[in-house]
């Protein structure tokens, strides 16, 4: 058996989603910008793609929703966009974000700050979570915009969209949610909270890789990131990438149909696996499950480090991820289990499991038995577990954590 | 960065076949215990390098036959990745059947190439070079405890980078006989920093006494100061063009005092040196003349011919006199 078990990094594509887009290759291929029939043959269908997606969030009218080639794009275009609409060419200077966004926002902030833009990166409690209050405490009247992910790729817990919304329309700041891990893992309706931007991937609620978008509230200024045709009512130019925009539009209304049905069903066989694996001795998982997507478990196992527990795993066909030590090339401590101030020793212990909704019970049933496999077996090698203690003088201090 | 770098490399794939044979059935993973080694009228010696807050830690076993010195059997336990634990695997086998001061001979070189499955392929990427550095620093720091004396004792020289054990003095070396100025030339020079990078600058995998973005500032200002001291050297010895600018100026005010402003405020003028710009085949000199001279018809001709005459013969035949 194989059990792919890492869905925050990317899903597959419904074959459903796939049956949508076929005819957009072959068939219905013309420009969609182009006066002939060849391309206008693919306005109904785009249409649809765009009803599906306003349906989804439940965005008014006078919203924007811009397809974008991911969210990186979105998050970008947001970021670098504000900078120069209301820091170069206007009076404000701040930007606040927090220190566990993806790198998409976290690199375009750096890259901001180099060219004068002061940026806050706000820290999360232990939860993982970023709490309002905090957000409201460092609001100044030279802030631009504050930027929060809608949930965490790594913990899966979800930020408090709706009070710091709130916050900051009565603050009158631009307030932009990388909504990645959100959109189509858990209800988003763009009319009950105060988003002015969300970004959003496709390929994460599985539609395919290569597009996205963005949300604009109330269609408001936001000077575009590419310049060209002027496509999609000129804010973001290049030809439309019929297809796949076809595809996310499939693929989000697959994703919220019956969202809470949805929800549920893998909500039971995430806990059932969390509470499985939890029964392991010397673990922890981070943050309360009910404030957190229904399909992510991020699981610290004493003595086990990250990498070499998804060799195992990996051995016995299971796809999972960490963000610990060892597996990335900079081999630093997981950032987000640092930024929870998680015990040192355990930063580099965090595995992330991803459920989706073509996860199994036997996928499930399987899993457990392997990961209890694993963690015997590494415990059995863990310097962690060992009984014979260090000759006098042999011992090595812990080491201390950077950033 | 180019065609074989668009795609990252794929970390696992990059390991030997022994990297991988070891991280899946380690031969040598287990603990020796204080009785089995008093049975054998042995000596036990357990060393721990590194901490899980770490992101890797090993936990060495010797034990070592006190009438030889020869370590008779050597068992481990990790807290790592696939390469520290296949490392640490390989690296009691290496100490198997040697005394502790041969022991101590093993880096965490020797402990990369017998994990290659090739001699010239090596058996792990290069960020993961820091796994081997581990199983040097506990053997170092397990011989240490059983001889007595201090692990920084067995260092004959300071080592900046562990992974590609570059010392202190090489990196200096290669910096001034090169004339590096950046940490990739250092790099592609020595291989140091080319691994788990820590010793390129403060915040990597772990915390250095030395790092490369340092030794390579200090260097160069030492290079700087030596060149200046150089030149200030050259100019007392009369030297123009060895000179430095502040010296190349005075140098020039005082040809001009003795030789030539004399006659200039005879006239009712004088002039001032405004700046000096060395190029390949000229040495500019700038002048602006003052009083009388201003405007003066022989201060475009005569007159600039005799100061140039005069600052060609007593400093530089490259010198050109230019009036602004």
């Amino acid at each position: 058996m194989r059990v792919y078990l890492d869905n925050n990094a990317t899903t597959m594509v419904d074959p459903l989603v796939v049956e949508a887009m076929m005819p957009f290759f072959s068939e219905i291929y013309g420009n969609p910008s182009s006066l002939h029939k060849f391309g206008t043959a693919s306005h109904p269908a785009l249409s649809k793609a765009i009803d599906q997606m306003y349906k989804a969030l439940n965005a008014s009218d006078n919203d924007d929703i811009v397809f974008t080639s991911c969210a990186t794009e979105s998050n970008n275009w947001v970021l670098k966009s504000v900078f120069n609409d209301h820091i170069v060419s206007g009076e404000k200077n701040h930007i606040i974000t927090t220190e566990v966004e993806h790198p998409s926002v976290l690199a375009a902030c750096k890259a901001l700050e180099k060219e004068g833009a002061k940026i806050t990166y706000l820290p999360v409690n232990s939860e993982g979570i970023v709490e309002a209050h905090v957000v409201r405490s460092f609001i100044t009247d030279k802030t631009a915009l504050v930027s929060v992910m809608w949930a965490s790729n790594e913990t899966g817990m979800i930020n408090p969209i709706k009070e710091i919304g709130a916050i900051c329309k009565e603050k009158g700041v631009l307030f932009h949610s990388d909504g990645v891990q959100a959109v189509g893992k858990i209800p988003v309706d763009l009319q009950d909270v105060h988003v002015d931007f969300v970004s959003m991937s496709a390929h994460k609620f599985h539609g395919p890789k290569g597009v996205g978008a963005l949300y604009i509230r109330n269609s408001q200024p936001l000077s575009p990131l590419l310049h060209g045709g002027e496509q999609m009512g000129g804010r973001r130019s290049g030809t439309l990438n019929v297809p796949y925009i076809v595809g996310m539009g499939k693929a989000i209304e697959l994703a919220t149909t019956n969202i809470e049905e949805k929800i549920a069903a893998i909500r039971a066989k995430r806990d059932r696996l969390e509470d499985a694996l939890l029964e392991l001795s010397d673990t922890f998982v981070v943050g309360n499950r009910e404030n957190r997507t229904p399909n992510t478990i991020l699981i610290s196992i004493r003595g086990v480090e990250g990498e070499g527990m998804l060799w195992d795993l990996n051995n016995g066909q299971i796809g999972a991820s960490t963000g610990s030590a060892c597996a990335s090339e900079d081999l630093q401590a997981n950032t987000v289990m640092l930024a929870i101030g998680a015990d040192s020793e355990l930063a580099h212990t965090g595995i992330r499991l991803s459920l989706s909704r073509f996860t199994t019970d036997s996928e499930i049933d399987y899993v457990i038995a392997h990961f209890k496999k694993a963690v015997e077996r590494l415990r059995a090698i863990s310097s962690s577990y060992a009984k014979v203690q260090p000759t006098v003088g042999g011992e090595s201090k812990a080491c201390e954590l950077h950033h | 960065m180019a065609k074989n770098d668009l795609l990252g490399a794929s970390l696992w794939d990059a390991y030997s076949n022994k990297v991988t044979t070891l991280m899946n059935n380690p031969n040598h993973q287990g603990e020796i215990t204080p009785e089995q080694v008093e049975k054998n009228g042995n000596k036990l010696i357990v060393a721990d390098f590194g901490a899980e807050s770490c992101g890797d830690a090993v936990r060495l076993y010797w034990e070592v036959d006190p009438r030889t010195d020869i370590i008779v059997n050597s068992k481990f336990k990790s807290f790592g990745c696939g390469t520290a634990i296949a490392s640490s695997d390989i690296m009691t086998e290496l100490c198997i059947g040697k005394t502790v001061k041969e022991a101590v001979k093993i880096t965490n070189i020797d402990v990369e190439f017998a994990l290659r499955d090739h001699p010239d392929v090596p058996a792990v990427p290069p960020q993961k070079m820091h796994c081997s550095v581990m199983a040097y620093d506990v053997i170092k720091k397990a011989a240490s405890l059983y001889l007595g004396v201090d692990a920084e004792s067995f260092e004959e020289e300071i080592i900046v980078c562990e992974c590609a054990r570059v010392s202190l003095r090489t990196l200096q070396e290669v910096i001034r006989l090169n004339d590096l100025t950046t940490i990739e030339q250092i790099t592609d020079y020595t291989k140091a920093g080319g691994f788990c990078k820590s010793c390129i600058r403060p915040g990597g995998h772990e915390k250095r006494e030395y790092y490369l973005v340092d030794i390579l500032r200090d260097t160069r200002k030492e290079m700087d100061e030596e060149k200046m001291k150089a030149a200030a050297d050259a100019g007392s010895k009369g030297s123009f063009e060895a000179m430095t600018l502040v010296q190349q100026i005075k140098a020039i005010d005082a040809v001009i005092d003795e030789n030539v402003r004399q006659f200039l405020i005879m006239d009712g003028g004088n002039m001032e040196v405004i700046d000096v710009k060395p190029s390949e085949d000229y040495i500019d000199v700038y002048i602006r003349y003052l009083g009388a001279c201003n405007g003066c018809a022989s201060s475009a001709t005569g007159t600039l011919y005799a100061i140039e005459a005069t600052l060609k013969e007593k400093l530089s035949k490259k010198i050109r006199v230019l009036p602004i």
